[in-house]
């Protein structure tokens, strides 16, 4: 054994440790990937070998290559064995590899249960420690649950580096496990006051985290806080106390009054920026909240204000970042504050950062009012030809809409302005944002009537320029505008001066060129401006230029018919018939002005974007029915919508037949193929048609800047700016009008007036150019009010939302027990090891069982939680339980309507009603010292039973006596002077929805025979009007398995132990196992406590021990999905017993 | 109907915790140290990763330090050659998580002794371990930097102790072995 020791070490000198490793990776720069593998490779041998040094630094190096990116999972086994270590350096080195490469989906995590409950318990703190930071990142629920209890305990450790730990855990398993939090938090608010400020502060971090996702729960802290908030000076506890203030200012706006003093007093006072943001931000949090008509907070407002803008002003680029940030959320509730400020804020327009742009542009869409709109989009219209990078240029461009159109163009007065901004704006070259442009012409257009003549002479311009605007068209956004243009001048065409001419510019053999469904809108409004020339030529005998217009159609509408875009082609080829039936008419001498402009008769009114969706549903329609059957072959995708500008090319739409299997493809393209030779209009789809205008990539493409010097003036477009100065002027001039009339009205006031003069304009004194009609957006009658539910139902925070203060909500009542763990100590080897029976299947199993009787039953039925092994005898019972059910039908019904005689009804005979005694706040304090217990069993014929008590009813339950009926062989040990029949008191009670853990010892003579003991627990059921005692049988089981004990073996000595020739042999052969063999030892080792001493490729010994010293080995072997057990042990019952145990463990799976 | 897509934009509301993650990274984009305070799997991981170091090193020199990405707020700061990255939620303060990534470099510059990136590159699983002592599941554990590094300090004794007690034996054990050899 020595030698293999030394041995060890010598191999040991020859592996590259971390440094080395990292060395080497630099070193290997061309074939880094090469290298690693090699590495991977000597870390697998190491980590096959038993020297625990050898394998820590495998691990450790694993855990770097992890970082590069390297997949380790397959280690995780090896991770576990490492932080099993009882070295310190091993220890930590596991525990950092479980933390970096472990998640939830990691199943060996299951294994480290115990071991972390053992770390949590060392007495060195450092063990501790670092088994609290490990669990920190791969709790998951089940070890969050397991060890809910273990944490909760360290809350008061003697140190507060352990305390502070601990608290700050308890925000992860509360997210983890719920139900722990109600139990834990009377500890966690003790530990506000904690003497020592880390963990104080700790604990204030949690609760505040807990209070800022379910604030109405913790509303009562708020003295508490206000407290801590007055007398802290640490800064991270005041900025985190600050913002839960925030979040519960809205549910109490009393608070809201009080803070704003103290805060303000910190504005006043601190220097840390960061702890003046925070309080700014709450501020104004709070001032939001409360009713925005409260004069006296206007000077909080503008200290707010006035500090923010030292932070814009500061060279420092990230408090000018926040302070605008913060501004914006004043900018809300309080515009008139903000706006005073316009200056600073255009100035960031100027700023070289990026994203502080960005965020002045956002300040900017709230400033704007009627008064300063044209002045603030003239800046924003310079800055956009400045603008460098067409990010940038778009996002302005997007802004200045935004900022026009905003609470449906409240602050546009000249429209013929809005409209020319429109027209400017398409002489951006390369933006994506043409549709943009191109949906508020539209909406402009269709809602200002007044506009439409100054719309359409502008629409039709922009049509005759089109050239200016279709440069390159295959990759310009901009070409949408055409589409808008087209739509509008047909629709509206009454008021085009010259119809024919636009008519013209709308045929040009140049227009084919334009996206398919421009091109659609193109074809169908030559059709509306057709019928227009033709009523304007009405009357007119043997009108030349009717005739002309028919012509004109007739010779360019071909080229249409050959589009490639179906919508295109059906509707050229639609138009030119009619238009060729129209001409033969005319010459007939038919009038036909009237029937045709009849084609396109009515007024299209602009409908609100939710109408669809608020249409009620007819009564006795049921949109989810299929109205044919579906067919088998599932499609994978719905149908999307179309948008008004269709962004998807017909290709698109039909990819969702993709779904058809490739024969079927195959045959159906043969069969298009021929199709498509023998049909003379068939033509190629040309690449130009599939450009899909907003890829990703679009802002890559370079280019072109438009050329300052020289401005791209289309002919007969008008500048905005000269609406400015019309504007401008116009307004002196109604001013001085209205100076006029006063004056004359009221000499005697001349002091306000002057005043007045001086002062700025007022909002209402400012009149449109244009008496605006703005049509509302049309929806359908009856429209449903709907608020649009924006809470994730995924949030894991709801869950969290559990009124601490709250104990006993309703009377109906179901209780059961888990007595699930079987804890056995034994201080022979170790201070203190636990092992503990995890049939966590079979747990699982219960659990859902009894849920699904604590749904269906009523009662508090006895047998229902009786552990017994076999789920069929389960089932049994609880079809038994239906039954019974079924006879009470009407009692339930009654219980479930007044719940007052629920009681009565609901309990069984031997139960009587008994009255209140005690009051429920002692409850939760008493329920976790019960963990201390444990560690006192120095006798190897003994054994801990912890039983976890959860209460799944809504009552209380108290004063539970636990009783077990002894057997010869097992006795539970009460207390010196107790009978022998006499029932231990559980030391806590239960509130709804609680579950504890509670530890009872039991004396055990012979331990070769699985056991079965029955007890029972009485308890007291507390409702709201009435108690009553209620009583629950259980059986405990005491498998074979449950006394063993994990105990490490040396090989050389295992093979002395095998040699001796003490041992029985019996062997177990399991068919059908299909897991990776190191998942079947890790069951093993888990569920039945061994320990593997040696494991050659798919064959492994293991050992482990019993409490009264039995020796248990195995031979694992594994071939094809069979496994063979050989076993030897001292005592053959025993071993019979736990391969019994071992079958079943892999029966279940 | 050309608004962002929303549910792109809320992806990622389950995710918890004040700090989200950390990472260090190099001018050359190489991951240094990475610490996730929210369970996500490898494969996201590595994306989320990919994605920031890529925006962060787009960003000029002279930009404000904060960014806004997918639903979180991202706080970066450059130290000589190590980038240190760190994403929080929207309401949480930009101000105090700089001043977090300050005090974490204060710490490793106090425990290196004037910290460079191959400090961190050769050691890092100090830098974890000085991490994890001075932030606990994406919280501040310890404001006063002198608790920080004497928790460190003690615990590497410990391990020191260990370490040296382990080289004693295997010294030892090395000559018996060459006395056999």
């Amino acid at each position: 054994m020595a030698l293999k020791i030394v041995k060890g070490s010598i191999d040991r000198m020859f592996d590259k440790n971390l440094q080395d490793l990292v060395r080497g990776i630099r070193n290997h720069k061309e074939d880094e990937a090469k290298y690693i593998s090699t590495c991977i490779d000597e870390i697998k041998q190491e980590l096959k070998q038993d020297n625990i040094a050898v394998k820590a630094n495998a691990v450790c190096k694993l855990t770097y290559l992890q970082m590069l990116g390297y997949d380790v999972s397959w280690a995780a086994f090896n991770i576990v064995e490492v932080m099993s270590s009882s070295k310190f350096t091993y220890k930590r080195i596991g525990y950092l590899a479980a933390s970096q490469c472990f998640h939830e989906g990691t199943d060996v995590i299951m294994l480290t249960t115990n071991q972390i409950r053992k770390d949590l318990s060392s007495p060195n703190q450092y063990d501790t420690g670092v088994a609290l930071t490990g669990l920190s990142c791969f709790v998951t629920p089940d070890l969050a649950r397991d060890l809910a209890n273990d944490i909760m305990t360290l809350m008061s450790h003697t140190k507060p580096y352990i305390r502070k730990k601990a608290v700050l855990i308890m925000y992860k398993v509360f997210l983890k496990y719920p139900e722990s939090l109600r139990p834990a938090f009377p500890r966690l608010k003790e530990k506000l006051e904690d003497p020592d400020p880390g963990v104080q502060s700790a604990a204030v971090n949690v609760i505040c985290e807990l209070a800022r996702r379910n604030p109405k729960n913790y509303l009562s802290l708020a003295p508490l806080f206000f407290k801590l908030m007055t007398s802290s000076t640490n800064n991270w506890v005041l900025i985190k106390i600050i913002k839960l203030f925030g979040a519960l200012t809205p549910l109490e706006p009393r608070l809201g009054k009080k803070l704003i003093e103290p805060l303000t007093n910190l504005i006043h006072s601190t220097s840390a920026m960061s702890l003046l943001y925070e309080c700014v931000n709450t501020v104004i949090a709070v001032l939001i909240s409360l009713s925005s008509g409260m004069p006296n907070h206007s000077a909080s407002i503008q200290l707010c204000v006035q500090k923010l803008r030292i932070l814009i002003e500061d060279s420092d680029q990230n408090l000018k970042y926040l302070g605008l940030l913060a501004m914006s959320k004043i900018l809300k509730t309080h515009p008139k504050s903000v706006q005073s400020h316009k200056d600073l804020i255009l100035q960031c327009l100027d700023d070289k950062d990026e994203s502080i742009r960005l965020r002045a542009l956002d300040l900017l869409y709230g400033m704007v009012s009627k008064k300063n709109l044209m002045e603030i989009v003239k800046k924003l219209m310079l800055h956009v030809d400045k603008a460098e990078g067409t990010t940038y240029r778009d996002e302005l461009l997007t802004k200045i809409i935004d900022i026009c159109s905003q609470s449906n163009f409240q602050y546009i007065t000249n429209f013929e302005w809005y409209i020319s901004i429109l027209v400017e704006l398409t002489r951006l070259e390369g933006t994506r944002h043409g549709h943009l442009i191109a949906s508020q012409m539209l909406d402009v257009a269709i809602r200002v009537k007044a506009i439409r003549g100054f719309a359409v002479a502008q629409m039709a311009t922009l049509l005759d320029n089109a050239h200016l605007l279709t440069g390159n068209t295959q990759r310009n956004g901009i070409c949408e505008v055409l589409y808008a243009a087209a739509w509008i001048c047909g629709e509206f065409s009454e008021h085009l001066e010259d119809p024919m001419q636009t008519l013209e510019a709308m045929l040009r053999p140049k227009v084919a060129t334009l996206p398919g469904h421009i091109q659609a809108v193109y074809v169908q409004n030559a059709a509306k401006l057709f019928a227009t020339v033709l009523r304007k030529h009405d009357g007119e005998t043997e009108s030349q230029a009717a005739q002309e217009t028919s012509q004109l159609l007739i010779d360019r509408l071909p080229l249409f018919v050959q589009s490639a875009n179906l919508e295109v082609q059906e509707r050229a080829s639609c138009i030119l018939q009619l238009v060729k039936y129209i001409q033969k008419l005319q010459q007939k001498n038919v009038e036909v002005a009237e029937e045709v402009t009849a084609l396109f008769a009515g007024e299209l009114n602009p409908v609100a974007p939710k109408a669809q969706k608020k249409v009620p549903i007819p009564e006795g329609l049921d949109l989810d029915a299929w109205i044919n059957e579906p067919p088998s072959g599932s499609e994978s995708e719905d149908e999307k919508p179309k948008a008004v500008f269709a962004k998807e090319e017909p290709k698109h739409s039909r990819s969702r037949h993709t779904e058809v299997d490739e024969k079927e493809l195959a045959r159906r393209r043969e069969v298009r193929k021929q199709e498509q030779a023998s049909n003379p209009f068939y033509i190629k789809a040309s690449p130009s048609s599939q450009k899909v205008y907003d890829a990703p990539g679009v802002e890559h493409i370079p280019v072109v800047q438009i050329d300052l010097s020289v401005p791209l003036k289309v002919p007969g477009m008008p500048m905005s700016d000269q609406y400015l100065k019309l504007e401008e002027e116009r307004r002196q001039k109604e001013k001085a009008e209205r100076k006029k009339k006063e004056k004359k009205k009221k000499r005697e006031k001349r002091g306000k007036e002057r005043k007045a003069d001086s002062g700025p304009e007022s909002e209402e004194d400012i009149t449109p150019a244009h008496q605006v009609d703005i049509v509302t957006e049309e929806m359908p009658e009856n429209a449903l009010p709907s608020d649009d539910d924006d809470k994730d139902p995924n949030d894991p925070h709801k869950a969290l939302d559990i009124d601490l203060d709250k104990y006993v909500p309703h009377c109906r009542h179901l209780q059961f027990i888990h007595v699930l763990h079987i804890v056995m100590c034994r201080n022979e080897f170790f201070s203190k090891t636990e092992i503990y029976d995890f049939r966590r299947i079979q747990k699982k199993m219960l659990c859902s069982i009894e849920t699904r009787l604590n749904q269906l039953s009523w009662f508090p039925v006895q047998k229902s939680s009786k552990h017994k092994k076999k789920k069929q005898k389960k089932e049994k019972e609880e079809k038994e339980k239906k039954k019974k059910k079924r006879h009470h039908h009407h009692h339930q019904h009654h219980g479930d309507a007044g719940g007052e005689d629920s009681v009565q009804n609901g309990t069984v005979e031997e139960e009587e009603p008994l009255p209140v005694s005690q009051s429920h706040s002692v409850s939760l304090k008493r329920e976790v010292k019960v963990y201390d217990i444990q560690g006192n069993h120095q006798d190897e014929s003994k054994v801990v039973v912890s039983v976890i008590f959860e209460n799944k009813s809504d009552s209380f339950l108290k004063a539970m006596e636990f009783n077990v009926l002894d057997s010869l062989n097992s006795k539970l040990q009460r207390p010196e002077g107790a009978g022998a029949h006499d029932s231990l008191t559980v030391p806590f009670q239960l509130p709804p929805g609680v579950s504890n853990e509670a530890r009872f010892v039991f004396s055990v003579q012979s331990i070769v025979m699985p056991q079965k003991l029955k007890g029972t627990l009485t308890f007291i059921v507390k409702s709201d009007e009435s108690s009553t005692h209620e009583k629950l049988d259980f059986k405990l089981h005491f498998t074979c398995t449950s006394y063993l004990i994990t105990t490490p073996c040396y090989s050389d000595a295992y093979a002395k132990l095998l040699e001796s020739g003490d041992l029985k042999g019996s062997s177990l052969r399991l068919e059908g196992i299909n897991m990776p063999f190191h998942h079947l030892l890790a069951r093993i080792c888990f569920h039945h406590h061994f320990s593997v001493v040696e494991r050659i490729d798919s064959c492994a010994s293991m050992y482990s021990r019993s409490i009264q010293g039995h020796h248990v080995c195995l031979l694992v072997k594994t071939s094809d999905q069979t496994v063979s057990i050989d076993a030897k042990c001292d005592e053959p019952s025993l071993l019979g017993n736990v391969l019994d145990e071992i079958k079943q463990t892999f029966s279940k799976c | 109907m050309y608004g962002v897509n929303a549910s792109d934009r809320h992806s990622c509301s389950w995710l918890v915790s004040q700090m989200q993650f950390m990472l260090l990274f190099s001018r050359q984009g190489k991951l240094r140290l990475q610490k996730w305070y929210v369970p996500l799997s490898d494969k996201e991981k590595k994306k989320i990763t990919r994605e920031l170091v890529q925006t962060v090193l787009a960003r000029k020199p002279k930009m404000c330090s904060f960014l806004e990405w997918r639903d979180l707020k991202i706080v970066y700061k450059r130290y000589a050659s190590l980038y240190f990255c760190c994403a929080i939620e929207d309401q949480d303060n930009e101000l105090i998580t700089l001043e977090i990534i300050h005090r974490y470099v204060e710490l490793l510059d106090k425990y290196f002794g004037s910290v460079c990136e191959l400090d961190i590159i050769f050691n890092f699983e100090k830098a974890y371990f000085i991490l994890d002592e001075f932030l606990l599941g994406g919280e501040a554990q310890e404001t006063s930097k002198k608790n920080v590094l004497k928790a460190i300090e003690q615990a590497d004794l410990l391990q020191e102790v260990r370490r040296l007690c382990f080289l004693k034996a295997f010294r030892g054990q090395k000559h018996f072995a060459e006395q056999y050899s």
